[in-house]
C-alpha cells in the first residue's frame, strides 16, 4: 500500500516537472547545429515559446525560480554574458502571468497573438542588454529575421507541448 | 505549541511577500551576473564550463542526427550532381598535377637554400581534431560549442580551424568541451594580412556574415578577390593560415567573406601553437 503511494507520489512528481524538462530539452534543441543554411544565421526562439506556453498554460507547474535556471542554462550553453536570458524569462514571468486568462480565453490565434507580442519585446531587452554589456550596437538584421522565424515557428513548437498537458497532474485553474 | 500564533502572524506576510522578494532578488542576481561575466570573472568562467561539460554528451547525442542528415542530404546532392562533378574535379586534377610538380620542384629548392642559410623554420603546431556539438547561432553570439577541452589538451586562446581555413579561436575551456568564438563574432579580432599587398590589419567579427577589414595602412591597394591569412602578430595564430577573401572593398570599408563554412562545420582543428597560443583570463594574468 505504502509502495503503492511511494509510486504514485513519483509518477506525480515526474510529471509535474514535465513543462520545465520540455523548455530544458528546447533549450538543447536551440544550440543543436542544424546543417541548414538558412536555420543556422536566423535562430528561432525555442525556448522562449516554451516558456511561454507553460506560464500561460500551467503558471502552477513553472515557477519564477525554474524559469530562472532555465535562462540561466541557456546563458551557459550559448555563450551569452550570463543573466541576459535570465533577466527576461524573469521579467516576461509576471507579465505572462497577469495576461494569459486573455491569451487562453479565445482561441489558438490569440494564443499566437500573445506570443507574437512577447517575441519581438524579448529580442528588443536582449538587444538591448547586449549592446549596453558590449558597448556596441548589434547590427539589427539578424534579431528581425530570427523574429519572424521565431514567430513562423511558434504553432510547430506549441502543437507539440500542448501533446504534453494530457500527461501533467491536475489543476484546479479553470482555464487550465 | 505556543509559538505557534506567533509563527502563524509572521508566516502569512512573509507569504504574500515571498514572490515580490524573491522576483527582486532574482532581478539583482541576473544583474550582478551580467557585470560579473563581462569582468570574465574566473568563478563564473568555470561553473560555465562545468555546466556546459555536464550537457556536452547529451549535445553530442543530439547533434548526430542533423550530422546523419547532413551526410544524407550531401549523398543525394552527390548523385545529382555526379556527372558535372566528376568533369570539374578531372579538370581540377590535371591543374593540381601541374601545380603538384612545381611544389615539388620548390620544396626541393627550398630545401637546398634553407640548409645553405642555416633558416631556423616556423614552430609546426601539432592538432586536436574535435567535433562541433552545438552551435548557438543566431545574432548576437557567433560561437560553437566542440567537444574536447582542457583533457584533450585544449587552452584558452588558440586557433581552430576548419578543413578550408581559420574559423576562430578557443573562448571558454571546460574539462571535456570548450567555446570556439567565431571570425564572425562582435569580439573576434584576428591579426591578418593580404596576401601579395603585404599590408597588416587587423579582421574584426561584425555578427554579420563578412568580417570587417580593419586597420589597413592608408592607401593600401586592396580589391575584391584578394586572398587574406594570418599574420602571426601576436603569437595567437600561426601565421599564413587561409583566413578569406577581400569581397568587397569600398568607402564603407573592405568586407571579407570567411573561407570557411560555417553552416557546415562539423569537425574542427584545434591548433596546439606551443606556450604563445594561451590567452590567460584577466585576473589569471594578474596573478602571474
Amino acid at each position: 500500500m505504502s509502495d503503492d503511494l511511494g509510486l504514485n507520489r513519483l509518477d506525480r512528481w515526474v510529471r509535474a516537472t514535465l513543462p520545465v524538462l520540455s523548455i530544458a530539452f528546447l533549450v538543447l534543441v536551440s544550440v543543436t547545429p542544424i546543417p541548414l543554411p538558412i536555420l543556422a544565421t536566423v535562430a528561432p526562439a525555442f525556448p522562449l515559446m516554451g516558456i511561454y506556453c507553460w506560464v500561460v498554460l500551467r503558471p502552477d507547474l513553472t515557477p519564477l525560480a525554474a524559469v530562472f535556471a532555465l535562462g540561466l542554462l541557456q546563458d551557459m550553453l550559448t555563450g551569452f554574458p550570463l543573466g541576459v536570458h535570465a533577466l527576461i524569462y524573469l521579467v516576461a514571468h509576471p507579465v505572462l502571468l497577469a495576461q494569459r486568462r486573455f491569451f487562453v480565453r479565445h482561441s489558438f490565434l490569440s494564443f499566437w497573438w500573445g506570443f507574437a507580442l512577447l517575441a519581438p519585446s524579448a529580442s528588443f531587452l536582449t538587444w538591448v542588454l547586449l549592446s549596453v554589456l558590449r558597448g556596441a550596437l548589434f547590427p539589427p538584421f539578424g534579431v528581425l529575421a530570427g523574429l519572424v522565424a521565431s514567430i513562423l515557428a511558434f504553432p510547430v513548437i506549441a502543437w507539440l507541448l500542448t501533446r504534453l498537458r494530457t500527461a501533467l497532474p491536475a489543476t484546479s485553474d479553470a482555464y487550465a | 505549541m505556543k509559538n505557534s500564533g506567533t509563527i502563524a502572524s509572521l508566516a502569512l506576510p512573509l507569504k504574500a511577500w515571498a514572490p515580490r522578494f524573491g522576483f527582486i532578488l532574482l532581478t539583482l542576481t541576473a544583474f550582478v551576473l551580467m557585470l560579473l561575466s563581462k569582468a570574465e570573472t574566473v568563478v563564473l568562467e568555470r561553473a560555465r564550463g562545468q555546466v556546459v561539460d555536464a550537457v556536452a554528451p547529451v549535445l553530442d547525442v543530439l547533434s548526430r542526427p542533423a550530422a546523419t542528415i547532413q551526410g544524407g542530404i550531401d549523398h543525394v546532392n552527390g548523385l545529382f550532381l555526379l556527372h558535372a562533378e566528376n568533369t570539374r574535379l578531372r579538370a581540377e586534377n590535371e591543374k593540381l598535377l601541374r601545380w603538384q610538380a612545381l611544389a615539388q620542384n620548390l620544396q626541393s629548392e627550398n630545401a637546398t637554400l634553407r640548409a645553405e642559410l642555416g633558416y631556423v623554420s616556423d614552430q609546426q603546431p601539432r592538432f586536436i581534431t574535435a567535433r562541433v556539438v552545438a552551435d548557438t547561432g543566431g545574432s548576437f553570439v557567433q560561437s560553437v560549442l566542440i567537444n574536447a577541452g582542457t583533457d584533450q589538451n585544449v587552452r584558452r586562446g588558440q586557433a581552430a580551424m576548419s578543413q578550408e581555413g581559420i574559423a576562430g579561436r578557443v573562448a571558454n575551456v571546460g574539462a571535456r568541451s570548450s567555446r570556439l568564438l567565431l571570425l564572425t563574432d562582435l569580439n573576434s579580432r584576428v591579426p591578418v594580412i593580404v596576401e601579395g599587398t603585404g599590408s597588416r590589419g587587423i579582421l574584426a567579427g561584425n555578427n554579420g556574415p563578412r568580417p570587417m577589414l580593419q586597420y589597413l595602412p592608408a592607401n593600401t591597394p586592396v580589391s575584391a578577390g584578394d586572398r587574406v591569412v594570418t599574420s602571426g602578430d601576436g603569437g595567437v595564430f600561426p601565421p599564413g593560415l587561409p583566413v578569406g577573401v577581400v569581397s568587397q572593398s569600398g568607402a564603407a570599408g573592405i568586407q571579407v567573406e570567411p573561407i570557411v563554412d560555417y553552416t557546415r562545420m562539423g569537425v574542427v582543428r584545434v591548433l596546439d601553437f606551443g606556450p604563445a597560443g594561451m590567452l590567460p583570463l584577466p585576473e589569471e594574468q594578474a596573478l602571474r
